[in-house]
């Protein structure tokens, strides 16, 4: 193995013994001085993810969270100098995570900060203004031909649990007695100018604004919308869609782009 | 021979870089005090890899500010220490922002952070011997050339010694410098937390480095612990207001080299931005002692 090898297996596993061949000039421990860069790195990581998922935190409290995030650091280290990419497989790994299961909505709650995230640093793009959508809508004879591209910043989340209550009754200081958790709720995330929004929507809906993301046009949408829920409500998801300025270009099937 | 573009241009501290003044970490916490407040301040600086993202709001504040003031890019993840071959793909991240925001100054440290698949995000200590030598001058050779100008390298905070090493970190800095060209960025905290965890004399360290090199400092504050033999080990941490040590050590560098940009840097426990502008504004009473 090569110096650094030692230096970098040594890093990541607790356990491990300080890497031979190190130091300290007054003849202390290099193991003592060696848990210096390895709480560096541990910390710093955890504090990454204390950073990104500030609601995750708050419902298992900072120690719990901590000792968490220190073993998905070691699971899952980062595999890129952006750290503002790091903890994709979080959610995941906290759904396995054993001592977490007695908080089922806990892994929802973490997907849901993680598009939050996404959706902060995702690509620019003008809306068109709601006026315009409205205008281009009625003069289309064939609605449901239509394409309807959205914002880069939007995405949405099915979960069996409350996760968006669950979510925004954790950035008001307050009770929060009243909370449901136990019932399903999709969530609608996009940033609109600066800000990220999050809105609890149906199945229906995530399924519809899924498959537009996905490129289908209008009525292909609405079936699959149908599909995941009878009483899917076009109207009120385009709404939300338009006044939200989430649309940003309308097209017809035919129209090939050059 | 291989010809690098970057030898056509002046060395790092001769090109008109960052003014000679106190600049301040920008953090996005202080974005729109910044801008609503616009404050007397030489230059930011940023570490390069938070805005290697695709939009919103950083950079569109960091838009902003740098329409105003000067900018310094402070790269954290190249791993120019390292084992391994430089990130082309980071590297070319690098360019991309460079190119956006027509910096003053590029930083990066002798340090490494990646090796193999992961990333450490820490900067760590090499051995100072002649093979990591040839390797630290080709990736800061490969920087300089990809980016077409010159590059400043930060001198490190280190705990532990490499009993491979066979060369002092200011010969190994010194000798990285004549062969590439590129500046020093003298962080004036990492020599005073390095010298005391290695029990060197800080003015001796100094005055062994090549000194005209110098293109910019940092100063930041450090946390104490100690070692196995209950010994002061200090800790970079930039969570600190600046030690009186790191401020006596300042003013000796300024008597060597004249005034020099010279950046605070904050990144742990962030006070208020009036704070930190104390501390900018008592790195500019030190500055403008040095001037003629």
């Amino acid at each position: 193995m090569s110096l650094l090898e030692d230096f970098a297996a040594a890093l990541l596993a607790p356990d491990q013994a300080c890497p031979a061949g190190l130091f300290s000039s007054n003849g202390a421990d290099p193991a003592s001085r060696f848990a210096v860069y390895r709480n560096n790195v541990h910390g710093s990581l955890i504090n990454a993810l204390a950073t990104a998922y500030p609601v995750t935190l708050q419902l298992v409290g900072d120690e719990f969270f901590r000792a968490m995030a220190g073993c998905y650091v070691q699971a899952c280290p980062p595999g890129s100098p952006l750290i503002s990419e790091y903890g994709a497989t979080f959610s995941g790994f906290i759904q396995g995570f054993e001592p977490a299961a007695s908080v089922p909505y806990l892994a929802d709650v973490a997907r849901l900060e993680h598009l939050r995230v996404r959706a902060y640093h995702a690509a620019d793009a003008l809306a068109l203004e709601p006026q315009a959508v409205l205008q281009q809508l009625q003069t289309h004879t064939e609605l449901g031909t239509l394409h309807l591209q959205l914002h880069p910043s939007l995405a949405t989340l099915d979960s069996r649990y409350a996760v968006v209550a669950v979510w925004a009754a954790h950035q008001t200081e307050g009770a929060i007695a009243t909370l449901n958790p136990w019932h399903a709720q999709g969530a609608l995330v996009l940033r609109r100018g600066l800000e990220v929004k999050v809105f609890a929507i149906d199945s229906g809906s995530v399924a519809f604004i899924d498959s537009l993301n996905q490129g289908a046009r209008l009525e292909k949408a609405l079936a699959h919308a149908l599909e995941a829920s009878a009483e899917f409500d076009l109207h009120q998801c385009l709404a939300l869609l338009i006044n939200q300025a989430a649309i940003t270009h309308l097209s017809l099937e035919h129209k090939v782009s050059p | 021979m291989m010809t690098l573009s970057f030898l056509q241009t002046p060395s790092a501290a001769q090109v008109p870089g960052l003014p000679l003044r106190a600049g301040l970490g920008l953090k996005n916490e202080h974005f729109t005090e910044v801008l609503d407040t616009c404050p007397d301040i030489g230059f930011f600086e940023v570490h390069a890899e938070n805005y290697m993202v695709a939009g919103g709001p950083f950079h569109h504040y960091l838009g902003l500010i740098r329409a105003q003031y000067p900018l310094s890019l402070h790269g954290v993840g190249l791993s120019i220490g390292g084992e391994n071959p430089l990130n082309r793909e980071h590297l070319a991240r690098l360019a991309t922002l460079i190119e956006r925001y027509q910096p003053q100054a590029f930083s990066e440290h002798l340090a490494w952070s990646t090796h193999g698949p992961v990333f450490f995000n820490d900067l760590l200590p090499l051995a100072y011997d002649v093979a990591a030598l040839n390797r630290v001058c080709e990736h800061v050779d490969q920087v300089q050339s990809t980016l077409k100008r010159p590059m400043l390298l930060e001198n490190p905070s280190t705990y532990l010694q490499f009993q491979r090493s066979t060369l002092d970190e200011t010969d190994f800095i010194g000798e990285i410098i004549r062969r590439t060209g590129c500046g020093l960025l003298l962080d004036v905290n990492n020599v005073y937390v390095s010298c005391i965890n290695h029990q060197r004399d800080p003015l001796t360290y100094i005055d062994a480095l090549p000194l005209h090199a110098v293109a910019e400092i940092h100063l930041a504050g450090f946390a104490e612990d100690t070692d196995s033999l209950g010994e002061r080990l200090l800790i970079d941490d930039h969570g600190a207001p600046i030690d009186n040590a790191v401020w006596q050590l300042y003013e000796h560098v300024l008597a060597r080299t004249g005034p020099v940009a010279t950046l605070i840097e904050r990144d742990n426990q962030v006070p208020a931005f009036s704070v930190l502008l104390a501390e900018a504004q008592q790195a500019e009473r030190h500055l403008s002692r040095g001037r003629p």
